[in-house]
């Protein structure tokens, strides 16, 4: 269904048209949000990143050098809410407010103030998240969350006051992302242009699409869980208290029932827009966009379902172990579906490598390894020795560096002509691409020898025979963050300058978005295409 | 020993110099010896067990799988990366699906393997596993249990009334970096637990205060400890040895310091232990009876306090703000001892030791410690760190109030 009406050309007689700062804070334009949520992404990006090299530095060697262990397990909780809730979720969130709209052919998001707010929450969430940092250097407090970003209750019921900023930064990002994912259905479900079908819809809205009714089902599980554990640590109540007659455990089963879902909430959208840039580098027509489409279904039910799979070592009935390991390798179906429809797509193409190109082909490769993994990790006994050690850490920086970060790259670089007008760097994009992904593996690969060796994850020092693998992940890890700061300039220079872009920047896009000029008009399709 | 961690040695250079001096160091010699030289584990340590034996035969299996579909399946893309080019001069083709019954049946041939990979190749063997990893009471020699606490295990073994705490051993001064590391930092303990080789020991986990988790990688096993909870699991172990492991979930700050030390021994030579350890256990029970002098005490004191309490409270009895409150010069340590009646004062330095404070890391030692243990390290705390409060608590005190 669509809106028929549409605004005639407007050219804002008295339009109240603020300038500078203001003009950031009051903006209901889904391109100035959008351009917000990626900026905002890009600079917690080198936060998180900090704060991880940090922790890298510490694990270049055995003994204590640069860090207490306390300030060390308050690194890699932080590094993973703000890698998660602040650089990640919000990239996606910004690319659903440039493109959805250009995609669908709608003049703006459907609820445009809703989605100002629901950007202007982030900054102070990712304030309360990180101000126990530095109130700890003025003496107040221990610092920041220091149980991981998981909360594990009894752990988090003892903790100081960084717990507590914790959980109320994760109900401002909850209802951010809430609010978010709001404006996307309704924009999806009412705003298309006449004719576009659901099953017209591109790939990347119908990624979206999934991932908005993932939030909406989610979250709020998670909220209620950190909300019985600020009771519990305020009010006197026993929800994770067994000597109160509650149960730890009960706190494991509500985060990861929103936890689980997470990781598809954040690879959806990723998975939604590489079928674009493979189909526009082949310069073909993408492979089983209905099979994509169920398959993008059916991951986003089974993701509900599977939740016990990260803690088959708390214990639990022979049957919902083998329930929660079948449950979860059934997910390996529809993750096929999509790697098969992605290498059909490039089968029998005429391939060229620019760098989004290159950024989509490396995601697949390098996810493939995070799926593969996956698929083992499901198993029960299996899962007894890698669960909690460094090869999670290594599968889940492949499902969600390689998937997640890089899947945004790819996206950023398919999109900056469209947003800015101009061309990046081609050879500065290559650049970045093969520093990436050498050094990555060179970051991740030796940490999954790592933990089938029995290194257990965070853990601020180690025994000897752990040694030259961690001297090897944090070379490679300081290679990974210093060459994203090529991406950095890459993208400034491209918002600065350079060779004009076409509105279709690429030869073989095809889309509504690559319509309109690049960049496109402050306000676009304000007459609806209408799509045959 | 514990973990609190030393500032960087005052050695004239500065820390951050140094760190780069070896990290350069390090890189070098990585880069030129290369793997070779290295002691670098590709793959699981040695089984022991037997279940440490199915699941790395299963992980090999696994990785025999994943490692297939890995190559073919990229093989076959990058055979279209390069035969299927722009520069090539390959011309698009238009298809979006399957056409016809042959191409229909191609495309789903690959979807039928991975079904049979996942609930066959996969799915029977780890089913078969899963039934023997949580068979924990069937042939059961014996019982150990494990109680995870910040940051130390308790072993139990109830059929012979032992039962002790196990901590760190690896001097704080290799931690630090001011002394050579040895071969085995970090996985060395004060006292290691002992169990038969061949016998099927139950493990009954549970935990004082947060969750922490029992591994060790050679018996394929790994377990939660959770407090109000009792989890099992078995290691029936083949191989007289010493083995080691880690708590696994994070615990709190000394998480990466409290190992698992196991010594795997013959029979006899496990039964002479256990018979050694019930000699000491009587003879610490009747030390228990009669009257210690404070000096004796206070002595006592100190190792238990190393041993228990230091981690938070630190050496020095300062703490660690806002956490962990100090004790030198504390209200409840310099406050009354017991009341007229010689009874427990709720709120006072005898209640906090043996009850603990709900809602803090501070847990109740009641059934961790002994008699003696709870007496001495009481005295010790009330004299020392500048505290002179300079009374005394029996060991039948304690008892008595027990």
């Amino acid at each position: 269904m669509s809106i028929a009406t549409t605004h005639p050309a407007d050219p804002h007689p008295g339009h109240y048209q603020p300038a500078g700062l203001l003009r950031w804070l009051t903006t209901t334009n889904h391109k100035d949000i959008g351009t917000m949520y990626l900026t905002f992404a890009l600079v917690m990006f080198f936060v998180g990143g900090a704060m991880i090299l940090a922790v890298r530095a510490e694990l270049f060697s055995p003994g204590l050098q640069l860090m207490q262990p306390e300030f060390f397990n308050q690194l890699i909780g932080i590094h993973a809410l703000v890698m998660i809730f602040a650089a990640l979720m919000p990239a996606a969130t910004g690319f659903a407010n440039w493109m959805i709209p250009l995609m669908i052919g709608a003049p703006d998001m459907a609820l445009p103030r809703l989605n100002n707010w629901g950007f202007w929450l982030l900054p102070p969430a990712a304030i309360l998240l990180t101000l126990p940092f530095v109130l700890a250097l003025f003496g107040i407090g221990d610092g920041a969350l220091a149980t991981g970003w998981t909360f594990y209750a009894p752990l988090s019921v003892q903790g100081g006051m960084g717990i507590d900023f914790a959980i109320l930064a994760v109900h401002i990002l909850g209802i951010s992302s809430i609010m978010g994912s709001i404006n996307i259905i309704v924009t999806i479900f009412n705003m298309r242009a006449p004719g576009m079908t659901m099953m017209k819809l591109p790939l990347f809205a119908w990624g979206w699409l999934i991932t908005a009714f993932l939030l909406i089902a989610t979250l709020p599980v998670l909220a209620g869980a950190v909300t019985m554990l600020l009771t519990d640590r305020h009010f006197g109540t026993h929800f994770f208290n067994a000597a109160g007659g509650g149960d730890p455990i009960l706190f494991q089963h509500l985060f990861w029932f929103f936890g689980h879902p997470e990781v598809y909430i954040l690879l959806l959208p990723v998975w939604g827009l590489i079928p674009h840039v493979l189909a526009t580098f082949s310069r073909k027509p993408n492979y089983g966009y209905t099979a994509q489409v169920y398959a993008f279904i059916a991951i986003g039910i089974l993701s509900v379902v599977v939740w016990a799979h990260h803690f088959f070592t708390a214990g639990m009935p022979i049957p919902a172990l083998i329930y929660f390991m079948f449950s979860t390798m059934a997910i390996s179906v529809p993750l096929a579906v999509l790697f098969f429809c992605w290498i059909a797509t490039m089968w029998k193409g005429a391939m060229s490598f620019e760098t989004p190109m290159l950024f989509a082909v490396g995601f697949i490769v390098l996810f493939g390894i995070a799926g593969l993994t996956g698929l083992i990790l499901a198993d029960v006994a299996a899962d007894a020795q890698y669960h909690h050690s460094y090869f999670v850490v290594a599968h889940f920086h492949y499902a969600l560096f390689a998937g997640g970060i890089m899947g945004v790259m790819t996206g950023v670089y398919y999109w900056l002509p469209k947003w800015t007008g101009h061309m990046y760097s081609e050879t500065l994009g290559k650049w970045h691409f093969w520093l990436t992904v050498v050094s990555f593996n060179l970051t991740f690969m030796p940490q999954f020898f790592l933990g089938l060796a029995g290194m257990p994850r965070r853990i601020p020092d180690y025994a000897l025979q752990f040694a030259e693998f961690n001297a090897i992940s944090t070379v490679g890890a300081f290679v990974l963050g210093l060459s994203q700061l090529l991406f950095a300039w890459n993208v400034w220079s491209c918002v600065r300058g350079g060779p004009k872009a076409e509105g279709r920047a690429w030869e073989g896009a095809e889309g509504l978005e690559w319509e309109l000029s690049s960049p496109p008009p402050h306000h676009s399709w304000e007459t609806q295409p209408v799509i045959k | 020993m514990t973990c609190r961690i030393l500032q960087p040695r005052a050695t004239g250079h500065s820390p951050v110099a140094a760190f780069v001096r070896r990290a350069l160091s390090t890189v070098v010699a990585v880069a030129l010896a290369g793997p070779a030289a290295a002691e670098m584990r590709f793959n699981f340590p040695e089984p022991v067990t037997p279940l440490a034996r199915e699941t790395l035969a299963i992980h090999n299996e696994f990785m025999l799988i994943i490692t297939t579909l890995f190559v073919v399946v990229f093989a076959i893309m990058i055979y279209s990366m390069v035969r299927h080019r722009k520069s090539a001069g390959h011309p698009p083709a238009r298809f979006t699906g399957p056409r016809g019954a042959l191409q229909w049946f191609w495309a789903l041939v690959p979807f039928a393997i991975l079904l049979f990979i996942d609930f066959v190749l996969m799915g029977i063997p780890a089913v078969q596993a899963i039934i023997s990893m949580e068979d924990t009471k069937t042939r059961a020699d014996m019982v150990l249990k494990v109680t995870g606490m910040q940051w130390k295990w308790q072993y139990e073994y109830p059929d012979s009334g032992i039962k002790f705490i196990s901590t760190l051993s690896t001097p704080r001064e290799q931690i630090s970096n001011a002394d050579a590391k040895g071969e085995h930092y970090l996985l060395e303990v004060d006292k290691p637990v002992v169990l038969p080789v061949g016998k099927k020991v139950r493990v009954l986990l549970t935990s004082t205060d947060v969750i922490h988790t029992w591994w060790v990688p050679q018996f394929g096993v790994k377990r939660d400890a959770i407090p109000g909870f009792l989890r099992e699991t078995w290691v029936q172990i083949e191989k007289p040895g010493i083995y080691r492991g880690q708590c696994a979930e994070l615990c709190g700050k000394d998480h990466g310091f409290m190992p698992v030390v196991v010594h795997a021994v013959p029979e006899e030579e496990y039964l002479a232990w256990v018979e050694q350890q019930k000699l000491a256990a009587s003879a610490a029970a009747g030390s228990a009876e009669r009257a210690w002098s404070r000096d004796e005490l206070v002595a006592e004191g100190k190792k238990t306090y190393d041993k228990v309490c230091v981690a938070c409270h630190q050496a020095d009895g300062q703490g660690l703000a806002p956490a962990f409150p100090p004790l030198a010069a504390s209200k409840v340590v310099n406050g009354p001892l017991l009341d007229m009646n010689g009874k427990v004062i709720p709120g006072s330095h005898v209640d906090r030791v043996m009850n603990g404070k709900a809602g803090t890391a501070m847990q109740a030692f009641r059934e961790t410690l002994s008699d003696v243990e709870l007496a001495s390290v009481i005295t010790y705390e009330r004299n020392a760190f500048g505290n002179k409060m300079g009374d005394m608590i029996q060991p039948a005190q304690i008892k008595a109030l027990r």
